[in-house]
């Protein structure tokens, strides 16, 4: 169903674009892969967490005496047993355990370690909290309004320059963006056509199959060993090592497999700071894993944004301006969310040709869940609105929608207004391999001129884009990985690196691009990526980074390999090295292809020579990309990932659902590196993207999930998913791996926004919120859908 | 101490006894008792198919399965499924068509599928659908493994 296109035939015997199988896929399929929830530690206790039972609210008292008394219980901890804790965070506003103040439903006030989870729960029944309620501030606009209800009042007496937890803000703004290039009044007064709508795009969380959870234990020399999910391991021993007031040298991370990642764990949670608390308290391993419902109260979510666009064109479809202002709800705490501004600016300002466009966003603090980071980064709520328009704004001047696109959609060579350097492009041809395989153009008029007729199914076709990044993001002071690879005797090679497994594939690739290098079988290479005693440095899994960041530095440490060897055999056969290969565990002559010897026996004979290194180390420290500068611009990424999405829809008017039958996928990754695994993101990010165009929602009122659970949460089910056909435009990419460029969030980005332009096509309606449920449809037809409020614009 | 009662069934082919709470799931037996954690918690409410068994044949929640209620039935977990030449057929097939991502699903999946195949030897891609329609999973977007599914089937 998913048919690869526009591939180019790899050299013969290269491992490149073939269909490599999961190096980890036959454990898991036999249920013999130990999950952190498998792991049980000799003399381990089990912990639980109490949050809050109030949206907002003073704590008055906190009894834990019975609980204390309670036989098989370790340990209760509050704030008051840790009189010294370090706040956590992007913007250290968060402090693990709240002792005077919970600011939202899911706030940790006290936490057990027990001899089971049984007793740590009867325990946590036995917990007093006395509360004394505060005004809750449910809604964005409110809380920015003058006089709202603080979420983080100034404390008094607080020391100058501390982090917000312990000074408090005099407002409830968590973070600010002002972005322009060019001058929108001029591109208005240029334009022929003005569009302006608001969107307002609703929370959803990522729904790992595998609940959050954490072992620690401090082992017998007093270091912490913490055995996480992270998707960034050495950035969280370094946050531990602040938090903790510890040395960063005595803290070490375990991952073991990971029960599903999508940015998630991107940031430091309250429950992994308590539990490493339970254990220095108790002297003993402690464990904590949550219940799904507690996974759906205590986890962040992709961050819900009230958004107000406003677009110009020229009558010959030039795109003439972009003003965009957004209202996000930071929820009561600062995680990744807030700076989702970052990503989206970029397809404000970039997806398309834009010569004047302007971004002002703010963050508020309310009483709600907190955003965290979530595959796209922002992107599908940009995505969403900026592709809305592109369709409107077609209309209006009477092209028809691919065209309006190809005429505006950026080429390579081209330099953003933002400062994004386009080296490799393949955004035009991305547009018109999906309109050309999805029959666009002919379905899209003829679906428009059949919505008149009597039946209640109308059937409609959207196409949407999407840019992000793929070649790193320079987010954190650095944007490496180190590799370190390692040959025995017998020709097989352990490649140590610093980039994490979260079930994307990435071991697998990284091992096919060592074996590309060395001409060896994918069966030849273990992998070891979860141990941060022994893997080098590497920033974490986000921003599509890790096959573009770490398969540039396993080539490195692959080549480095492959010329030692090589230098080794030209010396014993007396030629030049040059004249040599690496191919099918031999060492061959490289015109002739006759082989000189084998690997593995060479191998032995260097491990009795002082040459022999069979160890070599290597990195990738820079890519090729800038941080952005105060007025956020700069060439972040080495390379960036484009696609064009279409999407089919059936709508029933009768009942407002909404059935995706149809997407069309044509992404620009570079290269094809394993045709099986990139298939496996597309597909998985498609259907990730139809979740949240038709049928999730996290639904929050006055602060309370009143959905945490799957039921009423509606992931996507087997039987529900579209037909879908992907092509991979290989636009190869000069910086990338063999190529390639990264490709993890992009097929989530755009599925709603094309969904969107779906149902308009089918419908003649345009829905501005998420997601398209039954109900949301049927009033959009019956004219009965509230139009969004305008996001009000928060004066600095 | 709460209280406890014995049981005894057959767990993938051995017949074997288990000291199980009067409150306690089959999937708590399973895992925190007998060790076998193949089997894997997703929501402990019978929504997500991450837990799913085979019991005297049907695929059953484990979370929802009194362990009480194992008394004297025919278990059988993912570990149970290596001595069934179908269900290794389903399991290359998962392999070799990237039905696994992340894994936590898996168990679970590959348990509803051989039931599938045990009873609908050569099912289509909707009959794959339908089939582990009550088994959610995040990562593959269910594609490739409803064709892991369907190949199993066409191979035997």
């Amino acid at each position: 169903m998913s048919d690869a296109t526009t591939t180019r035939p790899a050299a013969e015997g290269s491992l490149i674009g073939q269909r490599i199988t999961k190096l980890d896929a036959p454990e898991k399929a036999s249920g013999r892969t130990r999950y952190i929830h498998d792991m049980q530690l000799p003399g381990q206790l089990h912990a639980a967490i109490l949050r809050s039972a109030r949206v907002h609210a003073r704590i008055v008292r906190i009894d834990t005496a019975a609980a204390r008394a309670l036989p098989g219980v370790h340990a209760v901890i509050t704030a008051a047993d840790l009189p010294n804790q370090r706040p956590i965070g992007v913007a250290k506003d968060h402090l693990p355990l709240k002792g005077d103040r919970v600011r939202s439903l899911r706030d940790e006030i006290a936490a057990v370690a027990a001899d089971s989870e049984a007793v740590a729960l009867a325990a946590l029944r036995l917990i007093k909290v006395e509360y004394e309620d505060l005004p809750v501030v449910a809604d964005a606009e409110a809380a920015a309004a003058p006089g709202a209800p603080l979420v983080h009042p100034p404390i008094a007496g607080a020391a100058a320059g501390a982090p917000v937890a312990l000074t408090g803000r005099a407002d409830n703004i968590a973070m600010r963006f002002d972005y322009g290039h060019g001058d929108v009044a001029q591109g208005e007064a240029e334009s022929d056509v003005v569009v302006e709508d608001t969107f307002e795009l609703h929370y959803v969380t990522h729904c790992c199959m595998g609940v959050s959870g954490v072992i620690a234990e401090f082992d017998a020399r007093g270091n912490l060993v913490l055995y996480s999910n992270t998707q960034v391991p050495f950035l969280h021993k370094r946050e531990f090592a602040e938090v903790l007031g510890m040395d960063p040298g005595r803290i070490r991370i375990v991952q073991p497999p990971i029960g599903g990642g999508f940015g998630s764990k991107l940031d430091i949670y309250p429950f992994e700071v308590i539990c490493v608390q339970l254990a220095r308290v108790t002297g003993r391993p402690v464990r904590l894993m949550f219940s799904r419902e507690e996974e759906f109260l205590a986890s962040p979510t992709r961050q819900p944004v009230r958004l107000t666009l406003r677009s110009g064109c020229r009558r010959d479809g030039t795109l003439t301006f972009r003003s965009v202002h957004t209202l996000h709800d930071n929820g009561a705490y600062t995680s990744w969310g807030a700076t989702t501004p970052f990503v989206m600016m970029q397809t404000f300002s970039s997806l398309y040709r834009v010569p004047h466009c302007d971004y002002h966003t703010v963050a508020v603090y309310t009483n709600n869940p907190y955003a965290g980071s979530f595959r796209g980064y922002g992107n599908l709520q940009a995505t969403f609105a900026v592709e809305a328009h592109m369709d409107r704004m077609a209309e209006a001047v009477g092209m028809d929608a691919l065209q309006f696109r190809l005429l505006n959609a950026q080429q390579a060579g081209e330099v953003t207004g933002q400062g994004m350097v386009f080296r490799s492009c393949g955004f035009a041809e991305c547009l018109r391999t999906a309109a050309e395989r999805s029959d666009f153009v002919r379905k899209r008029a003829q679906y428009a001129a059949e919505r008149d007729q009597p039946g209640p199914i109308k059937r409609g076709i959207g196409i949407a884009s999407m840019l992000h990044v793929g070649g790193g993001a320079k987010i954190y002071p650095s944007d490496g990985c180190g590799t370190i690879l390692k040959l025995d005797d017998f020709g097989h090679v352990t490649l140590i690196t610093g980039a994490s497994e979260i079930g994307q594939g990435s071991e697998t690739v990284l091992a096919q691009l060592v074996c590309e290098e060395l001409g060896l079988p994918i069966s030849a290479v273990s992998v070891v990526n979860n141990d941060t005693d022994i893997t080098p440095w590497d920033v974490g899994v986000h921003a599509s980074r890790t096959t573009f960041i770490a398969g540039n530095s396993a080539i490195g440490a692959a080549r480095k390999a492959r010329d030692k060897i090589l230098a080794a055999a030209a010396a014993a056969h007396d030629c030049p090295a040059e004249s040599l290969a690496l191919r099918g565990g031999r060492i061959v002559r490289a015109e002739s292809g006759e082989p000189l010897v084998d690997l593995a026996r060479f191998l032995r004979g260097l491990h009795f020579n002082e040459r022999a290194e069979l160890v070599v180390t290597s990195f990738y420290y820079e890519p090729p990309s800038v941080h952005q500068d105060k007025g956020y611009k700069g060439d972040v990424s080495a390379a960036y990932a484009w696609a064009a999405q279409v999407v089919e829809v059936e709508v029933d008017t009768d009942t407002g659902v909404v059935r995706m039958v149809n997407v069309t996928a044509a992404h620009d990754v570079g290269r094809v590196l394993n045709r099986l695994g990139i298939e496996g993101q597309i597909e998985g990010g498609i259907v990730m993207g139809q979740g949240y165009a038709l049928t999730e929602n996290l639904v929050v009122e006055g602060g309370r999930i009143r959905n945490p659970n799957f039921r009423d949460y509606k992931l996507v089910t087997a039987p529900e998913i579209p037909a879908m056909d992907i092509s991979f435009i290989e636009s190869l990419d000069g910086e990338g791996p063999q190529g390639a460029k990264g490709v993890g969030e992009a097929p989530a980005i755009c599925i709603a926004a094309a969904t969107a332009n779906a149902i308009q096509n089918a419908t003649g309606k345009r829905i501005t919120t998420l997601p398209f449920t039954p109900e949301r449809v049927y009033r959009a037809l019956h004219d009965a859908l509230p139009a969004p409020r305008p996001t009000p614009r928060v004066p600095s | 101490m709460s209280p406890t009662s014995e049981i005894s069934f057959t767990l993938n082919g051995v017949h074997r006894r288990a000291t199980v709470g009067l409150e306690m799931s089959a999937l708590q037996m399973l895992r925190d008792v007998i060790g076998l954690t193949g089997t894997k918690y997703g929501c402990g409410e019978g929504e997500c198919g991450a837990c799913t068994i085979s019991v005297d044949g049907k695929p059953v929640n484990a979370c929802l399965l009194f362990a009480l209620d194992c008394d004297g039935r025919d278990i059988t977990t993912v570990e149970g499924l290596a001595g069934d030449a179908r269900a290794q057929a389903l399991a290359k097939a998962f392999v070799d068509h990237g039905a696994v991502q992340c894994g936590f699903c898996t168990p679970g999946m590959m348990v509803q599928a051989t039931h599938l195949l045990a009873t609908t030897p050569h099912p289509d891609a909707a009959a794959a659908q339908r089939a582990i329609e009550g088994n959610l999973c995040r990562c593959t977007g269910y594609r490739k493994i409803v064709d892991a599914i369907v190949a199993a089937g066409e191979t035997r």
